[in-house]
């Protein structure tokens, strides 16, 4: 049976998603009170949530859209910071392989969260993968637009002082900073990226830093790798 | 920014998104090995891009002026210390934000 199958699926889908339901309703429920904080209708997080579905990104969608219009540096942005994104899916090409109409959707909502669970969790043989990964990705979403969607409503009830709440961004990186520098087996390329940002944020100011700090980070990266080859350490 | 501004804004960071999506799909349909300068990247890109993350969260920070950075720096502290105390992204995220809150609604 067809719909059996689809519930079986649900149901061992599912319990993997609740560590993932408490963290993107405090992350998604933050977000939507940063952005009414900002000075936006709740509209704006309920869109981007829905849509984007990338958490670090849509945080930094605030400063871009609260500074001068710049797509360009946007989409720049945007490409260097899910850029890990090309590899998971490098490491997803197999696994979606014959998942059929819902392998566009996997694609699409393949956000950090749903990727960690659907490349590592031991999905039973007698359940479906692609409804399985299916509905990982689908919950994912929905916890992410619905928390989303609720901060930013609540932001408008909530009369709090939100001066300093900018900080949850700040400490959101940090914080994944850390936990991928305590996974690195040389910190090298964490310090480029820390040393070469700081000298273009000195040399090219606040506003337009970010597009010669990946132009650097990238040729550094590409240089260091040529370097690291001679040296015989990247024999694999 | 105007109404039409801001969307185009929020439909390039879609687009970049999406770009990061599907392109290994469309590059590498069917197993092609992937080149490994390519994978190479995969491995070091992701470090260094969070670290510039982090220069630019703090580049807004007012050295000279009322506080010289210094809630920010302490909040920072609280944040790697709850992490390396406890590894709970939110709980980590949280107390650093809520120090943060305390210390310019009310020190600085």
């Amino acid at each position: 049976m067809k719909v059996e199958m689809i519930k079986k699926a649900f149901r061992v889908a599912f319990p993997y998603t609740v560590p993932i339901f408490a963290g993107f309703w405090f992350l998604g429920l933050t977000y939507g009170i940063f952005m009414h904080a900002a000075g936006f209708s709740f509209w704006y997080p309920a869109l981007m949530s829905l849509t984007i579905f990338a958490g670090s990104v849509e945080f930094l969608t605030v400063p871009m859209l609260l500074g001068p219009f710049a797509p360009l540096s946007a989409l720049a942005i945007t490409l260097m910071v899910n850029a890990r994104h090309l590899f998971y899916g490098i490491s997803m090409l197999e696994k979606f392989r014959g998942t059929g109409w819902k392998k566009p959707y996997l694609i699409y909502g393949m956000c950090d969260e749903s990727f960690s669970i659907n490349f590592t969790a031991h999905i039973p043989a007698e359940v479906d993968r692609g409804w399985f990964m299916f509905f990982v990705t689908l919950l994912n979403h929905i916890y992410w637009f619905t928390g989303a969607l609720l901060g930013g409503l609540c932001g408008a009830w909530l009369h709090f002082n939100t001066a300093g709440l900018d900080f949850v961004m700040t400490a959101m990186f940090v914080v994944i900073f850390f936990e991928n520098w305590r996974q690195e087996e040389r910190h090298e390329s964490s310090l480029w990226g820390l040393g070469i940002s700081v000298v273009s944020l000195v040399v090219f100011g606040a506003g337009h830093f970010i597009i010669p700090a990946m132009l650097g980070i990238l040729g550094v990266l590409t240089w260091r790798r040529g370097r690291r080859e001679m040296e015989g350490e990247l024999v694999k | 920014m105007t109404g039409m501004e801001r969307l185009i804004i929020i439909g390039m960071v879609l687009l970049g998104t999406l770009l990061t999506r599907f392109l290994p799909f469309l590059v590498f349909p069917t197993g092609k090995p992937v080149p490994p300068y390519i994978r190479y990247l995969g491995r070091v890109l992701p470090g260094a891009v969070f670290g510039m993350l982090v220069i630019y969260c703090l580049k807004d920070i007012q050295w000279l002026q009322s506080g010289h950075g210094l809630p920010e720096l302490l909040s920072l502290g609280v944040v790697l210390g709850l992490q390396s105390w406890r590894r709970q992204m939110l709980l980590s995220i949280a107390g650093g934000t809520a120090c943060h809150m305390l210390l310019v609604q009310y020190i600085f």
